[in-house]
């Protein structure tokens, strides 16, 4: 049930990125796919009363939960946001050319 | 059905649905800021989602970068002139939509059945980070001996997209060599 | 007369320069402790890169300019990428690539865990040097301000 609220939220960032003709729209639906994702993974590595996974140097901390998809996120939302950055600027320039964010009136691929 | 205890529940349903509804209002809004400033809502509930599901190295990381993508997100939307968004709307590009969309979701659902119930995952892999990650590193944060020294790789490919991206940043936004005009 | 002041108004600069050493030092924290604590190398060198756009956000390009600029930033971004493949590669004499070659240590401890402190370390320089680079590329190279 948990994972399809998940799936709801990719389903917005895909009905976002299909229909809306704004570029900063477009990036906006990119983000939140992002965030569903990074979501689905982190709720597949849980565990009921888990503890987070790092030792503790007083006890020992039974029922940990998963490290590895933790980690695999960790590198994901830092690539995330440098994709990210390059859209943003890739859409400054084409506004700085064409004067509009409208994806319908940049049809001109020369001058 | 899987089932959840009461804690998580409490806790949870009501982070997916505040972040469900802030992705609503940001796509549906007519006004560019306030859409920029709900996607900087939906994120901040993610970190607090991540803190809930015991990875708070997640929960710092998502809060600090959910900052910076505000501010360059900012940075690209303000002192442009907005025009007018809604000149029609394409009804069949909606309505194709609509339907991909919810082809998607069915067969979303039907995949979602076969995987492992939420808080009993399958620990295989786990297992052996768990048990022998302290006394192979010596590190205490298993997630940090995860990505550093068992999956050096992962790190190194992360570093290398994210040196390409600031080459492309920079190479995008330069003046030198560009056309006066 | 002096040229007039970049910068948003008296109220933030001071609150900025209060705050902005400890978000730095902060940042350090985290990384220099990302092997016993939640942190690590990405989260302290985007706040490092946070402290950096703080003061560029407050008191305008040219004050901040001073403690770090484009050259610098890229020099460091360079250090951070050579560094890592450095430890990398390092791993070669003791048979192969990554291999956690330094003594492990005590567990528990500051100095512990081998090579991660220092893959932590050029983490922290590559993140936050590039994030950095990024800001300014948007914020200070004009594009789009004059109007045609």
């Amino acid at each position: 049930m948990i994972y399809l609220l998940c799936f709801v939220l990719f389903c917005i960032g895909l009905y976002c990125i299909l229909v809306k003709k704004n570029l900063i729209k477009i990036i906006i639906g990119i983000s939140i796919i992002d965030y569903s994702l990074y979501l689905f993974l982190i709720l597949i590595g849980y565990r009921m009363q888990g503890r987070a996974p790092i030792h503790s140097p007083v006890q020992r901390i039974e029922n940990m939960v998963d490290p590895l998809p933790q980690a695999l996120v960790l590198t994901a939302i830092v690539i995330g946001l440098a994709v990210l950055a390059l859209l943003i600027s890739i859409a400054v320039r084409l506004y700085d050319k064409y004067g509009t964010f409208d994806i319908t009136k940049i049809r001109k691929l020369k001058g | 059905m899987d089932f959840v205890t009461l804690q998580e529940a409490v806790q949870l349903y009501p982070l997916l649905i505040f972040m469900i509804l802030a992705a609503v209002v940001a796509v549906e809004t007519k006004d560019l800021l306030s859409s920029v400033i709900a996607v900087g809502a939906a994120g901040l509930g993610l970190s607090v989602a991540f803190l809930i599901l015991k990875a708070p190295d997640l929960a710092i990381t998502q809060l600090v970068v959910e900052i910076l993508c505000l501010i360059l997100l900012i940075r690209a939307t303000i002192k442009r002139d907005i025009p007018s968004l809604n000149r029609g709307t394409d009804y069949a590009r909606l309505i194709s939509a609509l339907i991909f969309v919810l082809i998607f979701l069915s067969f979303g659902y039907f995949a979602l059945r076969e995987l492992p119930p939420f808080g009993k995952p399958y620990l295989k892999v786990a297992t052996e980070y768990l048990n022998q990650g302290l006394s192979k590193t010596g590190a205490a944060n298993l997630v940090t001996s995860v990505i550093l020294d068992f999956r050096g790789y992962d790190t190194l490919g992360e570093a290398t997209v994210l040196f390409t991206a600031v080459m492309g940043v920079i190479v995008v936004l330069r003046k030198i060599g560009r056309i006066k005009k | 007369m002096k040229e007039p002041e970049q910068g948003m108004t008296l109220i933030v600069k001071v609150i900025t320069r209060l705050t902005v050493g400890f978000i730095l030092l902060f940042g350090i924290y985290i990384v220099l402790h990302g092997h016993l604590s939640p942190g690590g190398g990405f989260a302290g060198g985007v706040i490092v890169a946070l402290s950096f756009i703080h003061l560029i956000l407050a008191y305008g390009g040219k004050f901040a300019f001073k403690k770090l600029d484009q050259i610098k930033a890229s020099f460091l971004e360079n250090i951070g990428a050579i560094m890592f493949l450095t430890i990398a590669l390092l791993g070669i004499i003791g048979g192969f690539f990554f291999l956690n070659f330094l003594n492990k240590g005590e567990p528990f401890h500051l100095a512990s865990a081998g090579i991660i402190p220092f893959c932590n370390i050029a983490i922290c320089l590559k993140v936050g040097a590039g994030l950095f680079l990024i800001f300014i590329a948007l914020t200070l190279f004009k594009i789009g301000e004059k109007k045609r």
